[in-house]
């Protein structure tokens, strides 16, 4: 078995703060992480392969720095990384991005072999847009299981796998064919603690490179040029407020407790 | 799966770990170090002065290529109370011409490029790792066991470099706990600020840098130590105080910091910055009474998890490195013969002794106690003599002769005669 985990590096986000007078982030001296959501993809591929056999890919668009977080993926005890890296690629959005990143995949299937399993975060941290691993799985026109909770079965016999997804209302299990592309929740799993074997081999694993010298790409569809996205308005989230701290005996409390939310959930009903 | 076998393995990928994993490396020695920061550097903290001629020992083309800040060409020294200082301060032209004396440096990125070095020339580096204890073996010390799954590493000779809190030495029964008394807890901050301003306030120019290193009483009559360091974009500024005076005056450290940043002397030097990181850190200040054992079979200790710090000239990094660049030449003649028992990495001592390492150690050997039992020393002379200063310069139409009259009944009154002959006599015999 194959399976192919599209990742990104994304600024640490608890980290970033707001500068209120010019309302513009403060990005200095935050550091950068592989996307939380990735972290558990990863985790994801490395225990089916541990239980099914195959091996774990892993590939990234981004600059040279960005092989930190494939080296992370590597060191949860993924097989190999690609990072595709080049300029054409800049100021991508996430239409764009999704290209760059279905021709990067078709590269790493012609090197490795065909892919039974596609993962990606359910979104990055850094632009919640959620639409990147979707666009890969339209171009490879898969089907496509966003916000995965739980995989109930995989039959690699069969060719199928039954799987849960979050939805707003509830959950939903779905079975569907494999090749299969899922994005991924962060309670799919729990993060274990990886075993010093994987580790070593991580700090002695080279990246394998992409970029326009060997992954064939139609220049009309990369980078800011091609990227239709635009940003309507920018504005700065109101100071978030500190919370009322209400005091008094118990009853008092929870009195005044209800007072507030009444008015709340009737609005709401 | 396999056993992890490597020649050396070290514990900590600080200055003493990472200057043996250089010198091992560049050796031809197959070499792991295990860190448990994120990266190296992550955990790292010290005041931020660098000493190149210890450095040049390891990496020889240093300081070209590394992340330094200024290079210092002013040191002051200050005793303060809480709202003063007596100042001695020494700057020389010597300092500004290369091979600089020492630089100022920000850890985190330093400490990246040392282990780069250590990599580049063929160690590995494991991080996100705690080293829980050592594989022991007929009572010779055969490896390390991490707290990762497979996590156990076998190794002809174990480095201990795992720092001032050192869980090797520990486990290992080399040294007992921690003593409030001879540990002092450390906080810093770096604060931003434009380089503009930094040159303007410090009068300096280019990459030309200042330190100040203070002493006294700077909140609550409670001896301090604390510093303020250059960098090109922000300055250092921290503070110490053992952790046994911390506890008896109720000082908790943030309190100490930000006694320090309001201080007349500070504040207009730091006036408009902005912090940009806070650090804490433990400093063993026992010196050379409370060093643990040094040598073991198949185990050598470093750095500060073997207390190598001298208190008095606020040195540590330099013995760090110097410490593990020698651990590293014990090993290359050990393995010469094959032989890692305690008798063979004894000569690890012997070079310690003959470098400054030791003989600095030795030197101040009695002061860590000294300052212990005769906290005068350290409080109430920095505030004599402000008060002193601040009498003799005040204009009042009170006659000079008059004035040292008072300062000098003012001294014998606070200590006595006898005490300030005693403590000269102490002081001397500590230092001298």
């Amino acid at each position: 078995m194959h399976i192919l985990v599209f990742v990104k590096q994304v600024p640490d986000a608890s980290q970033v703060r707001v500068n209120y007078e010019t309302g513009t982030l403060i990005r200095e001296g935050v550091p950068a992480i592989l996307n939380p959501f990735e972290e558990h993809a990863v985790e994801e591929a490395v225990r089916l392969k541990n239980e099914y056999g195959g091996k774990v890919t892993i590939i990234t668009m981004g600059p040279p720095q960005a092989s930190e977080a494939l080296k992370q993926c590597l060191s949860r005890g993924a097989d190999k990384a690609y990072l595709l890296s080049d300029r054409i690629f800049a100021g991508s959005d996430t239409l764009a991005t999704s290209y760059a990143l279905y021709e990067g995949a078709r590269k790493i299937v012609d090197l490795e072999g065909d892919v039974d399993l596609f993962f990606a975060g359910k979104q990055a941290i850094d632009g919640d847009t959620a639409q990147t691993g979707p666009g890969i799985a339209t171009r490879f026109n898969l089907p496509l299981i966003t916000y995965l909770i739980k995989i109930d079965e995989l039959n690699l016999e069969e060719k199928y796998v039954i799987a849960t997804r979050l939805t707003e209302f509830g959950q939903e299990t779905i079975k569907a064919p494999i090749p299969v592309f899922f994005t991924v929740e962060e309670s799919l799993n729990i993060l274990s603690h990886s075993p010093l074997p994987y580790l070593i081999k991580a700090e002695k694993a080279e990246i394998e490179l992409l970029s326009g010298k060997n992954v064939p790409l139609d220049k009309e569809q990369c980078g800011l040029k091609h990227s239709p996205t635009m940003v309507k308005k920018a504005f700065t989230p109101e100071k978030r407020q500190r919370g009322a701290t209400l005091s008094g005996t118990f009853d008092d409390v929870v009195s005044q407790t209800a007072d507030k939310i009444a008015p709340f959930l009737k609005k709401v009903s | 799966m396999s056993d992890i076998k490597y020649d050396v393995a070290i514990v900590g990928a600080g200055p003493a770990g990472l200057s043996a994993a250089i010198v091992l490396a560049k050796a031809g020695v197959n070499v792991i170090v295990v860190e448990r920061g994120r990266f190296p550097g992550a955990k790292n903290v010290m005041g931020g002065v660098f000493y190149t001629d210890c450095m040049k020992g390891i990496v020889e083309e240093f300081p070209n290529g590394a992340p330094v800040e200024r290079h210092i060409i002013e040191q002051r020294m200050w005793m303060i109370d809480d709202e003063s200082y007596v100042g001695f301060g020494h700057k020389n032209a010597k300092f500004d011409k290369e091979p600089y004396n020492c630089h100022t440096v920000l850890r985190a990125q330093f400490d990246k490029w040392l282990a780069k070095q250590a990599t580049d020339a063929g160690a590995l580096i494991v991080n996100k790792t705690v080293v829980t204890e050592p594989i022991m073996e007929d009572g010779k010390v055969v490896g390390i066991k991490t707290g990762r799954p497979e996590g156990d590493i076998k190794a002809n000779c174990v480095i201990v470099a795992d720092g001032v809190n050192s869980l090797m030495a520990k486990s290992l029964g080399f040294r007992a706990k921690l003593k409030k008394e001879s540990v002092a807890l450390a906080v810093k901050e770096i604060i931003g600020l434009d380089e503009k301003v930094i040159n303007d306030r410090f009068n300096v120019t280019g990459s030309q840098g200042v330190t100040i290193e203070m002493t006294g009483s700077l909140f609550k009559g409670a001896e301090a130590m604390a510093f303020l360091y250059t960098n090109k974009k922000s300055v250092s500024l921290g503070v110490g105080m053992i952790i046994e005076d911390m506890m008896k005056h109720n000082i908790n450290p943030n309190e100490l910091i930000e006694s320090l940043k309001k201080h007349p002397a500070i504040s207009p030097l730091i006036a408009g910055g902005e912090t940009k990181e806070y650090l804490a850190h433990m400093i063993p200040e026992g010196g050379y009474n409370d060093m643990p054992q040094l040598v073991g079979d198949g185990v050598m200790i470093t750095g500060d998890a073997a207390t190598m710090v001298n208190a008095v000239h606020r040195e540590g990094s330099n013995l760090a490195i110097t410490s593990g660049k020698l651990a590293a030449q014990t090993y290359l003649e050990a393995a010469e013969e094959g032989d890692f028992s305690s008798a063979a990495l004894s000569s690890y001592i012997d070079k310690l002794q003959e470098s400054f390492v030791m003989s600095d150690l030795k030197k101040y050997k009695a002061l860590p106690k000294l300052l212990q039992k005769n906290r005068q020393l350290l409080d109430k002379y920095p505030k004599l003599m402000n008060d002193a200063a601040f009498e003799l310069l005040t204009v009042d139409g009170i006659s000079k002769q008059e004035k040292q009259k008072h300062i000098w009944k003012n001294m014998k009154q606070q200590i006595g005669f006898t005490n300030m002959l005693k403590d000269l006599y102490k002081i001397w015999r500590s230092v001298g």
